[in-house]
């Protein structure tokens, strides 16, 4: 019962943040990048003790170049789009080790991590499978809106409009010709305990939703929205501004989905216009007037729905504050 | 005490996995290899098991969670055939790279397309540079016997490589044979709880999967490569103790009416059973033929095939699978560059029988003996396919 | 002889080259990737500590309620900005490196 693996949830505060660093510095991820930032958040959340599964992408290339790791806990790399089906494996054999008494008998967080690549495309199938079966583990996707690892190719994340290497505006084309494919509520669909959505400007958020979902007992699926100043075309110091407009602009809602209701996690009444989001951001900048306002109004149209799912209001946005 | 009994030989994989006391099973059904996880999926399901059978979506996620398995260090178990062997192939590669020990029965099947739920070996002889240690079983006997062993190599602190037992598809997997199925006590003193070297736990945390920079590489695969050749000792030493334990011997390649052959053919798995008769009658029609049938694969032993054919004038090997468009299919272009440094090397040829589950009879082993007797070295350019209607 | 480029003879390949060593990039000074390095000034820092939980390296250091301010650990630090960029009191400027 959800509420009661919650009953003694400890709320992470902003005089409560968990000083240790269970990724080490030194990592080759880009300056500024989101995505490092993002991961470094989930980790603080849950703390060394966890086992991380990595699909292979940015995170994990950038942390385990031998001889060195960046990670502070135990940790396998295999493939690309099986993180979901390597992390049932080590669920699997930790469930029967400590029915077995091989193992001590204690519950350890198991955390699969990946890309959007790795999770929406290749990795699709895997993850349907893992959280169908109802393994106990937390599945993060690290979403940068493309294949950037391998220089920036379009995924099914990539948004509308935007400009990779595998969509690229042209004569014939606007970029990216599809809208972004809603993994959350792909992983919702499949009835699992908690799904939620985070991103790194709201960080108190983030950490508790992380620490939500491994306190709950079964399959838990956490969508990160985690800006990519290189992919992106950004200056890398705006990577935290440019999670926070997104949430601002509705283009990425926050929001959780507990046993299958949709909870608002911030309501955003009076959006900042969509131009404002994509000024940053490289990717976006061969748009023109009328496509940017066919997008809002489709952004728009998609965080209605969320609102309407979810029922009742969330806490509202505040103008003043940045972040918690 | 063992007990003889008939038993499906899919199921006597089932038996020994039981016996073995796996702990994690994850595999996703393919024909001809259904029976052995349905099997398996019984024994857990009515508690005579205690594993975690995780009914993967499809084979590359079933290779995916034995990974995941073996480094969080429980025994672990799968099994395939034909295209989700194919399916897995990435993945096999990471297994003996990450020193993870597992153990997977392969119902050997012909590989689509046209698609074929019938035997040969096209699936296990694509794999055949993953680094796995391959072994190949003729009948229901050998293939719990080896299943058992297979545990003990695999997990042994020398070895720690996952190995592969091919046993062909529906002509063996699916035939019911007498055999000894040992009991638990016996298997537990032979078979001891999996130690891991090295697993997945926060008192000490290991990164396993790196990013290997091409400064790094050769040497990893230099490491596995030798690991890969010595784990032969282990496998005649364990070879030793299950004869001491449990009565039957085994050896990396085994001879039938070789002594004196001045033709010996070459087979590997349940077709040996039938060559074996077409040798007997030939050796009464006086022909001076013998039969040698490759039980280790991988490694391939070297050393004890060049001990067992020295002597012969012309060596017919047998493959069950074709490498198209070469002058040779694997099992002969392994034993041909094996052997052509001999001085006295022997005339070598080669053919293909029962592709795509096409019938092996006497009569096709003899005509491979007599053919072998025509032709030579410059006049067989190419694998001869036998039976293949011009 | 020809040229080698490995980093260590295969006989001293741990298992699986698996490392053993966790956390161990830090022995990698990613801070001389930057061009620039952020400046505090520490009057206008009110410890509020958001430059610490929004850096993507993890370096900066809480100098403890007493000093009552973050330092960034130059060894790492890659000169992003992002410390610059959210501060709320504008109290930390980015300043060229010298060459």
């Amino acid at each position: 019962m959800i509420a009661d693996d919650l009953k003694n949830f400890k709320k992470i505060t902003a005089k409560t943040i968990p000083q240790d660093e269970p990724l080490a510095p030194g990592h080759r991820a880009c300056q500024g990048c989101g995505e490092v930032l993002a991961l470094r958040m989930v980790l603080k959340a849950i703390g060394r003790e966890m086992i991380a599964v990595s699909a292979t992408g940015c995170m994990e290339v950038c942390t385990s170049t031998f001889p060195q790791t960046s990670w502070r806990m135990p940790w396998l790399h295999v493939a690309f789009e099986n993180a979901a089906a390597v992390a049932s494996g080590v669920e699997g054999a930790y469930k029967v080790l400590r029915r077995k008494g091989r193992i001590a008998d204690k519950r350890v967080p198991i955390v699969a991590i990946a890309g959007d690549g790795g999770t929406a495309d290749i990795g699709l199938q895997a993850l349907s499978g893992a959280l169908e079966r109802w393994h106990d583990f937390l599945y993060v996707c690290l979403d940068n809106e493309a294949y950037m690892n391998t220089g920036i190719q379009r995924s099914s994340a990539t948004p509308f409009g935007a400009m990779t290497t595998t969509s690229p505006p042209g004569k014939k084309s606007k970029g990216q010709y599809t809208w972004k494919k809603n993994m959350p509520a792909i992983a919702a669909a499949h009835g699992i305990p908690y799904v939620a959505t985070a991103t790194p400007a709201y960080h108190l958020d983030l950490m508790n939703k992380v620490r939500k979902a491994v306190t709950i007992q079964g399959p838990a699926y956490i969508h990160i929205y985690s800006p990519c100043p290189t992919g992106w075309r950004m200056r890398p110091e705006l990577s935290v501004e440019s999670s926070r407009l997104a949430v601002q602009s509705r283009v990425f809602p926050l929001y959780e989905v507990i046993d299958g209701q949709y909870i608002l996690s911030r309501k955003v009444n009076k959006p900042k216009p969509l131009a404002e989001y994509f000024k940053a951001q490289g990717r976006f900048r061969h748009l023109d007037e009328v496509t940017v306002a066919e997008i809002e109004a489709r952004v728009n149209a998609e965080y209605e729905k969320i609102v309407k799912l979810a029922g009742a209001d969330g806490p509202p946005e505040s103008e003043a504050e940045k972040s918690e | 005490m063992s007990k003889r009994m008939g038993i499906e030989v899919s199921l006597a994989v089932s038996e020994a996995v039981k016996l073995a006391d796996a702990d994690v099973i994850a595999a996703y059904p393919i024909t001809p290899q259904t029976h052995i996880v349905e099997h398996l999926s019984e024994l857990v399901a009515d508690g005579e098991l205690d594993a975690e059978f995780i009914p993967v979506e499809s084979e590359h996620s079933a290779m995916s969670t034995c990974i995941g398995s073996a480094a969080a260090g429980a025994r672990t178990f799968t099994a395939t055939s034909s295209q989700g062997l194919a399916l897995m192939h990435e993945l096999l590669y990471m297994p003996p790279a990450l020193r993870l020990p597992m153990v997977m029965a392969v119902a050997n099947r012909a590989m689509s397309a046209p698609i074929s739920i019938w035997n040969d070996h096209s699936d296990i002889m694509a794999e055949r540079d993953t680094g796995w240690i391959q072994l190949f079983v003729e009948n229901g006997q050998e293939t719990l016997d080896l299943t058992l062993q297979a545990f003990r190599i695999s997990e042994h602190p020398d070895v720690l490589l996952p190995v592969a037992v091919n046993l062909d598809g529906f002509t063996l997997s699916h035939v019911i044979e007498p055999l000894m199925m040992p009991e638990r006590d016996e298997v537990k003193r032979f078979l001891p709880a999996y130690q891991p070297v090295l697993q997945l736990d926060i008192a000490r945390p290991v990164s396993m999967g790196m990013f290997g920079i091409p400064e790094i590489y050769t040497e990893t695969k230099k490491a596995t490569d030798e690991v890969l050749r010595n784990s032969k000792k282990t496998i005649l030493a364990v070879w030793d103790e299950f004869n001491r334990v449990f009565g039957r011997r085994y050896a990396p390649v085994e001879t039938y009416k070789t002594e004196g052959a001045e033709t010996i053919l070459i087979s590997m798995g349940s077709i040996s059973e039938t060559a074996m008769t077409a040798v007997d009658e030939m050796r009464d029609q006086g022909k001076s033929v013998g039969l040698l049938r490759i039980r280790l694969w991988r490694p391939f032993p070297d050393e004890e095939f060049k001990a067992a054919v020295a002597g012969a004038k012309i060596i017919g090997v047998i493959d069950r699978c074709l490498t198209l468009g070469s002058h040779g299919n694997p099992v002969f272009q392994e034993i041909r560059s094996l052997l052509y440094p001999l001085s006295d090397r022997p005339q070598i040829f080669n053919f293909t029988l029962g592709i795509g589950g096409r019938d092996a009879t006497r009569d096709d082993f003899k005509f491979i003996h007599d053919r072998c007797q025509t032709l030579t070295q410059e006049g067989q350019d190419r694998f001869e396919m036998v039976g293949v209607l011009e | 002889m020809a040229k080698i480029d490995a980093l260590i003879s295969w006989k001293e390949m741990p298992l699986g080259a698996h490392v053993d060593r966790p956390g161990s990039t830090v022995d990698f000074k990613t801070g001389d990737w930057r061009s620039q390095r952020p400046v505090l000034n520490r009057e206008k820092c009110i410890y509020c500590g958001l430059c610490s939980i929004y850096c993507p390296e993890g370096c900066y250091q809480d100098m403890g309620s007493e000093e009552k301010y973050f330092l960034a650990d130059l060894d790492y630090c890659k000169g992003c900005g992002i410390c610059v960029h959210e501060c709320p009191k504008g109290a930390i400027e980015m300043v060229v490196e010298e060459v």
